[in-house]
């Protein structure tokens, strides 16, 4: 299988949906030209193969952009639209909350509404007006679907699910993987569905559920735990809703302890989800309480060591696995 | 621009339209204030009925209407069947969205009245949306959006425009200048009075209308839908008006100066138009009392449908969320 940037593989998905079905067009700031040269951002080149009236560049408009794709999918269309930072989605968010996902409810069924938003993530030295978490309030609407891959593979196969699904699918793509992650990436329309999540590293002391970047937060502390005996099981959960509860209760059943992992701030983060969907539905197999490991409660700092400070670090993954495991 | 003036048929069905709409609120207004026969609050177009039937009715059949909350109007001009539409109102099963929606969210695809937002100035973004598909596809389609002048206020209405004149969509934009913003005049807060005179800020035209001249409208809406249909871009059309009634049933309007109220009573648009018809000879003495009679018994019917129809099961609150519906999450223990 060809390596590949997550970047990359994002851009193969998009021009492969493309090409399987005219319907699929993009819209956003900066999509099409933009003022970074980059191989690795995922539009990067489509407005060259596909040409303007597929790959729209528009105005700054996040609430027209988020509108276009609500009004184009409920004609039939297969909008993939693009908010350029997660803080800036507040601007879509009417349009996301109350149109998108509520839409078809309110039509009694007679409507769809098959768009897609990617949203970029991460932690990237400009400060919490371009840096915030908000998944938590997007999986909180029913009526959306949120995807948060943390690879290359799952990059693509996830994105081409949210393309070609009917309802409307945020995906969340962690920015500082766009090119700091490689990996082989099957060709092809390989995708991978909404609601599995992956065991991305088997064990047996502890499960922590995650995903995005924080999967490899996860990995680094399993493998520094490992050189100590402990073994932590990380599942990535590819996308929240829907939500795997499945894969997490099995991997709890066998371990007895269960963390969940974001780069989100602690308070009514998804992890508060987690731990009280684990609790309910495996209490008397728990051999210690849950536990987050979390951001504080704190919009993301700028200056460096603070920035450093804000981000769920390995370290933290496994001192608290020690103290659960070790008692 | 050439234009081909109305024959005696088309005249008398905006007519017709009116009456139907008429009728139609005054029973929703009748029922609205009966205890207990209508849930939730309850808007109504009184007032406003030339609007409604001036543009819906210089609409193509496959062109698209997006609305807001003040919808029945658009509906019934769309033909809408009366029956689905009072049933929905009451959240029954037979309504249009099997009282999904109730008076609000009102959607009924088979008729091209694509959306409904009660978010005030959201349904301007979606119908650009809407007009992009139109566009994509190489149609000569248009997507006619009504908003109020209160809407006009929200910045999504500016940024709909903005992105549907640089882009040259087919969006037909009709601002109903009812005077009333809830409870606050339209010179509290639109400084430029007209809402009309903003389309040059998006370099597309913007024509004001006297919104109870139903006549005036239609050509109104007929001359701008060849300009969008042309792929001349959008165009504004703003139709001034009055709201007869307060924002809901809930609302007496004891804000309103009744002399002003009077003013506009005496420009009744139904009656203008009866009286211009009347006029020109096209109308038998007795025939405007005919038409009443005829919406009048479709709205009779309408309720006796909606009446009879049940509630739907609550447990099919569950339904109608997702096309592929998420999987049921693992059993608990």
């Amino acid at each position: 299988m060809p390596v590949k940037s997550t970047g990359q593989a994002i851009a193969e998905a998009l021009a492969l949906a493309m090409d399987r079905d005219e319907n699929v067009f993009l819209a956003g700031e900066g999509i099409g030209t933009s003022i970074h040269v980059n191989p690795h951002l995922p539009t990067f080149g489509l407005l060259e193969r596909f040409g303007p009236r597929r790959v729209r560049d528009t105005p700054v408009s996040e609430a027209a952009i988020a509108g276009l794709a609500v009004g184009a999918s409920c004609m039939g269309l297969r909008p993939v639209v693009e908010i350029m930072f997660f803080p800036f989605i507040t601007l879509a968010s009417d349009m996301l909350v109350n149109h998108a996902a509520k839409l078809r409810y309110l039509s009694g069924g007679l409507s769809a509404f098959p768009l897609t938003v990617r949203v970029k993530s991460g932690v990237f030295s400009a400060g919490c007006q371009h840096s915030h978490h908000l998944e938590a309030w997007l999986a909180h609407a029913p009526g959306l679907k949120v995807a948060y891959p943390s690879n290359p593979a799952d990059a693509k196969g996830l994105l081409l699910s949210a393309i070609f699904d009917p309802d409307p699918v945020v995906v969340v793509e962690d920015m500082p993987l766009y090119w700091s992650i490689h990996g082989e990436v099957p060709e092809g329309d390989a995708r991978v569905p909404l609601g599995q999540a992956r065991v991305a590293r088997e064990g047996g002391d502890a499960t922590l559920a995650t995903y995005g970047g924080a999967v490899h937060v996860a990995l680094a502390a399993a493998e520094a735990l490992a050189a100590e005996g402990v073994s932590l099981e990380v599942i990535d959960l590819r996308s929240l809703v829907p939500l795997d509860t499945a894969a997490v209760f099995a991997s709890v059943r066998k371990t007895g302890r269960f963390l969940a992992l974001h780069d989100a701030t602690r308070f009514c983060g998804f992890g508060a989800e987690l731990c009280a969907t684990v609790a309910e539905a495996c209490f008397g197999e728990l051999t210690s309480p849950p536990c987050r490991i979390a951001a504080p409660d704190i919009p993301v700092p700028f200056t460096p060591a603070q920035e450093a400070f804000y981000k769920p670090s390995a370290d933290q993954v496994t001192q608290a696995v020690r103290r659960m495991v070790r008692g | 621009m050439q234009r081909q003036p109305l024959d005696r048929d088309q005249r008398i069905a905006l007519l017709a339209d009116m009456l139907l709409i008429r009728a139609f609120e005054e029973r929703i207004v009748q029922m609205a204030h009966e205890k207990g026969r209508l849930p939730g609050m309850q808007i109504t177009c009184m007032g406003q009925e030339a609007v409604a039937a001036g543009v819906v009715r210089a609409l193509a059949p496959d062109d698209v209407v997006v609305t807001n909350h003040r919808s029945h109007g658009h509906l019934l001009a769309r033909g809408v069947d009366p029956g689905a539409l009072m049933a929905e109102i009451m959240g029954k099963q037979d309504g249009l969205n099997r009282g999904k929606s109730g008076t609000l969210h009102l959607a009924d695809p088979s008729r091209n009245v694509l959306m409904t937002s009660t978010v005030v100035g959201a349904a301007p973004p979606l119908a650009v949306g809407a007009a992009f598909a139109q566009h994509y596809r190489g149609e000569a389609n248009a997507t006619c959006v009504f908003f109020g002048d209160g809407a006009a206020a929200e910045g999504s209405v500016h940024e709909a425009m903005n992105l549907a004149a640089v882009w040259r969509l087919p969006v037909l934009f009709v601002c109903e200048s009812n005077c009333w913003a809830g409870a606050q005049a339209h010179k509290e807060h639109c400084p430029i009075g007209e809402i009309a005179r903003r389309a040059g800020s998006y370099a597309m035209p913007g024509v004001m209308a006297d919104g109870n001249a139903v006549e005036q409208v239609h050509d109104a809406a007929r001359d701008l839908l060849g300009h969008v249909r042309a792929g001349r871009g959008p165009a504004l059309l703003e139709c001034h008006t009055y709201r007869m009634r307060g924002h809901g049933e809930h609302d007496p309007q004891h804000y309103v100066d009744k002399a002003e109220l009077a003013l506009w009573a005496e420009r009744d648009p139904i009656a203008l138009h009866a009286e211009a018809l009347r006029r020109a000879g096209l109308l038998e003495p007795d025939a405007a009392e005919r038409l009443r009679q005829i919406a009048t018994a479709a709205v009779d019917a309408a309720v006796a449908f909606a009446d009879a129809s049940p509630y739907p099961p609550a447990a099919e609150a569950l339904d109608h969320l997702y096309v592929n519906p998420l999987p049921p999450l693992a059993k608990e223990g």
